[in-house]
């Protein structure tokens, strides 16, 4: 071999493949794909997916069984990776067990307005509260669309991070869940609420419940509906019976318009 | 995997979102090995590889098909990241490396042979590091890359015989370079 060519070698072999990931990373930040992973939430193992604008998808582990189950029912292309980027690991995290998004980013740009307003809506109540879907329907100046709303929720592509589950039944029974209502329960118990006496105080007709201290009536689990003492609650069957009695709507939970 | 980049720029044009995994696979490495020996570490080489292939997404966006369909992909690709390598340099003069230790290494082989493999690349660079900025450029595309001359010259934007004439001084320098270092 001549001097020249063991040169020209030696500069062809500092060839190197580039970093595993380099791909994914590529079309993840091209917006073209997703990347996502196995994080362990409230519910179990879940799939977590996030473009860079922010999480797409919340799956429970169960719900698809395999990587290749999730990766095929995800909108976009999504490739696995070992973890989140760390600053968007940290707010997942902090959502998860806050029960509250606070700033973790949830990209929505794929998601319609009336959806979005849905969503938008619904991060609003606190863990711990539930509010029926005929409230969402109303607070988004929608008063009819109580069905739409509730399809809405039902396509909520981040469930557990975006709280539907805190959403209910108007007839104060807990409903159903995209991942079945033993879920549903189980988060809500998770965050300190007992299904079974929501939905026994619902069958014996209690929709709201006031103070005769204060004369404002809530939803039941309002934080100010929570502090009313025994001897002060009054309960009712309907705003229209609250408001007769001389009550006013809570200005926090809004029971009524 | 082996990709046709010749049938790429049509595939491109027609549809980017699905020609574009397949522009990234097919220069992914040759992009990284430049860049490795054109940026002061193999973290710099990682940011500079993913940024090249982004920006490049980002440009087919605004092409018309006809000019994405006449694009000679590889030195389109080396112009933007020669680019991104001069950059990385200019602001590296105002922020001093760091340390080795913020390497990022790759998986592949063995903590051993690999640890050889970087001591190569690095001395590699060192030595790449004393020719002037055309010279290192031209000598890096061709004889690391594999760039034939033709398309050195338009990823650099200079004329053919000087690409060739600044390969010939460069390796020129180098054997100098390591007639001194084995003396």
């Amino acid at each position: 071999m001549t001097q020249e060519e063991h040169l020209t070698s030696e500069l062809a072999a500092l060839s190197r493949s580039a970093p595993d990931g380099t791909l994914a990373r590529v079309l993840t930040r091209a917006g073209l794909a997703d990347e996502y992973t196995i994080i362990e939430g409230p519910t179990g193992a879940a799939f977590v997916a996030w473009s860079i604008r922010g999480v797409t998808a919340f799956v429970p582990v169960d719900a698809v069984g395999t990587t290749a189950g999730f990766e095929e029912r995800h909108p976009t292309m999504a490739t696995y990776v070992d973890a989140p980027p760390p600053r968007l690991a940290k707010h997942l995290e902090r959502a998860m067990s806050a029960g509250r998004l606070g700033r973790l980013p949830i990209d929505m740009s794929s998601i319609g307005e009336f959806q979005r307003a849905v969503l938008a809506k619904c991060v609003e109540i606190p863990p711990g509260e539930i509010r029926p879907y005929g409230w969402i329907a109303r607070e988004i100046g929608k008063p009819g669309a109580v069905r739409a709303v509730g399809t809405a929720l039902g396509k909520n592509p981040v469930p557990v991070l975006i709280p539907c589950h805190r959403v209910v039944r108007t007839d104060g029974r807990i409903g159903d869940y995209a991942y079945g209502s033993a879920m549903k329960r189980g988060l809500l118990e998770h965050e300190g609420l007992d299904p079974d006496a929501v939905e026994r105080a619902a069958k014996r007709g209690v929709r709201l419940v006031g103070s005769d201290t204060t004369n404002i009536y809530c939803f039941p689990t309002c934080r100010h509906a929570k502090r009313i003492t025994d001897a002060h609650r009054v309960e009712f069957r309907s705003e229209a019976v609250a408001q007769a009695d001389g009550y006013r709507a809570c200005k926090v939970c809004r029971p009524a318009a | 995997m082996t990709i046709n980049l010749e049938s790429l720029p049509s595939r491109l044009a027609v549809d980017r979102e699905r020609g574009f995994p397949d522009l990234v696979r097919a220069l992914q490495d040759g992009v990284y090995s430049g860049a490795l020996q054109l940026t002061r570490n193999p973290h710099d080489a990682e940011d500079v590889t993913q940024d090249t292939f982004v920006r490049a997404y980002r440009a087919l966006g605004s092409y018309d098909p006809r000019r994405i369909g006449e694009l000679n992909l590889r030195p389109w690709i080396w112009t933007i990241a020669l680019n991104l390598c001069r950059n990385r340099a200019r602001s590296a003069v105002r922020r001093p490396e760091a340390t080795l230790t913020g390497d990022r290494v790759d998986t592949g082989p063995g903590p051993e042979a690999q640890a050889i493999a970087e001591v190569s690349v690095g001395e590699w660079r060192e030595r790449l590091s004393v020719l002037s900025g055309p010279q290192r450029t031209a000598v890096v595309l061709h004889h690391v890359v594999g760039l034939p001359f033709s398309e050195v010259a338009e990823s650099t934007g200079r004329a053919e015989s000087t690409t060739r004439s600044d390969v010939r001084r460069g390796l020129a320098r180098l054997r100098t370079l390591i007639e001194e270092e084995t003396r």
